[in-house]
């Protein structure tokens, strides 16, 4: 175990984290503007967003690759504007946590945002609220707890994503190799060890955030029927 | 000056309500579902008629003649709207429900007195009664010197007695501030009680 490299954690930890922030800006964002509207078209539009729900990883990352190789229409932008390479770069990482981690947000701020009656921002609305006020004030503090159910688990599967990060950025020391790629290759090479102490560290992190995600959610409701109480 | 002309094609009839009124109290009066709602909240700016005109005071909030101009957008009609289930907001307290639009704090302070909510301020809505959430909502909704008042059956949740003091309530209100008063109820009791005038609508059409 001494020189086990650490370098997975630190990677899973900062790929998760850019991931969930950009998923969560994101997906609350379309959540809100779509999910009291109805137009043509929506039902396809909300079935592309979940799509990554239902596809092996692996036509995830077969897609990706397509987007963001040399000769892909993304890929081939990125690297003639800004001379960036995502496929086997750290990029590659995120994004496939990014598309993989991002329906679960999208449901999740969806659902919370149909939750509440809408009169409560219209109410808002006429005492001369702006849209951005109503957001921040009405429609985000009370889409909150489903929020954060998405976001944890939005964390959480980006932390633990692997196929489409094996297609679109491969296994490369120090640079893309996450934690459950690491358990991959420990386990290919014969190392039982070191995925063995993946392994721990891995199904320690989802049982705790599972574990806090429902605390949490107790703790909310308990003080929701305190108030009521009191 | 509240001056409507409202046309709407509904799934089940078709809408079609004119009204012209200074600082009177009207009362739309009619069974569910004949489109009561709908005029208020085309008023309110929430729906938007297909045809026809709005107006209060100088502001036009829609003429379908003016296609050029949108819609004026809801949070600049400076109208109080009751809703019918209060939409007081739940995560606030009385007092922070009050002062999310309020204009004038001394007014305000005024108006908690007259329908006695001042016990009530640190109170979250779920733990007060009906009769309190619809003062609650009156004053708010009056907290931001609206230029007119929408109420949508603002008293049919609560019992025969909180009921009459909260209609004494509000005609008392309406002697102060003199502003046009629109008042949705399938009462007639209440609409005699409320309204100088009574419009009788029935599947969107007002009928005499």
């Amino acid at each position: 175990m001494n020189e086990m490299n650490l370098s997975p954690l630190w990677l899973s930890f900062k790929t998760a984290i850019i991931a969930t922030m950009i998923v969560f800006i994101i997906a609350v964002f379309l959540a809100r503007v779509l999910s009291r509207r109805s137009f043509p078209g929506k039902s396809v539009i909300e079935a592309v967003f979940l799509l990554p729900l239902v596809l092996p990883p692996t036509v995830v990352g077969f897609g990706l690759l397509f987007l963001f190789g040399k000769k892909g229409p993304i890929g081939k932008i990125l690297i003639k504007w800004f001379d960036i390479q995502v496929v086997f770069s750290w990029y590659a990482v995120i994004i496939a946590a990014i598309v993989v981690a991002f329906p679960l947000m999208y449901q999740s701020a969806s659902a919370a945002f149909q939750k509440y009656d809408a009169n409560l921002e219209y109410a808002a609305y006429t005492m001369g609220a702006s849209k951005w006020r109503v957001f921040w004030t009405i429609s985000f503090p009370l889409a909150w707890p489903g929020l954060l159910a998405g976001l944890v688990l939005t964390f959480a599967r980006a932390l633990g994503e692997f196929g489409a990060t094996l297609m679109l950025a491969g296994y490369i020391p120090n640079v893309t190799d996450t934690i459950p790629l690491a358990i991959y290759f420990a386990v290919e090479s014969g190392n039982m060890e070191m995925a063995t102490f993946w392994v721990i560290i891995i199904v320690s992190l989802g049982f705790s955030a599972i574990l806090w995600l429902n605390w949490w959610s107790k703790r909310h409701m308990l003080q929701h029927a305190h108030k009521r109480k009191t | 000056m509240l001056d409507i002309n409202i046309y709407k094609k509904l799934s089940h009839f078709d809408l079609h309500v004119q009204l012209k009124t200074k600082q009177e109290r009207v009362v739309l009066f009619g069974p569910s579902g004949s489109g009561k709602t709908t005029v208020l909240n085309c008023i309110a700016g929430i729906l938007h008629p297909d045809e026809g005109h709005i107006r209060l005071k100088e502001q036009t909030f829609f003429d379908s003649e003016q296609k050029r101009n949108k819609p004026t957008p809801i949070q600049n009609r400076n109208l109080g709207y009751l809703f019918q289930d209060y939409a007081l907001f739940p995560h606030m307290t009385v007092k922070q429900n009050i002062a999310y639009g309020m204009k004038d704090s001394e007014i305000v302070k005024d108006l908690i007195e007259v329908v006695g909510i001042e016990h009530l301020l640190q109170e979250y809505p779920s733990n007060i009664s009906g009769g309190e959430k619809q003062r609650v909502a009156l004053v708010r909704a009056l907290a931001t010197r609206p230029n007119a008042l929408l109420l949508d059956e603002p008293f049919s949740a609560l019992d025969e007695k909180t009921r009459r003091d909260c209609q004494d309530e509000l005609l008392r209100i309406h002697d102060m501030w003199n502003i046009p008063i629109l008042i949705v109820t399938h009462n007639l009791e209440e609409a005699r009680k409320l309204g100088h005038r009574i419009l009788r609508i029935n599947q969107g059409k007002i009928v005499h």
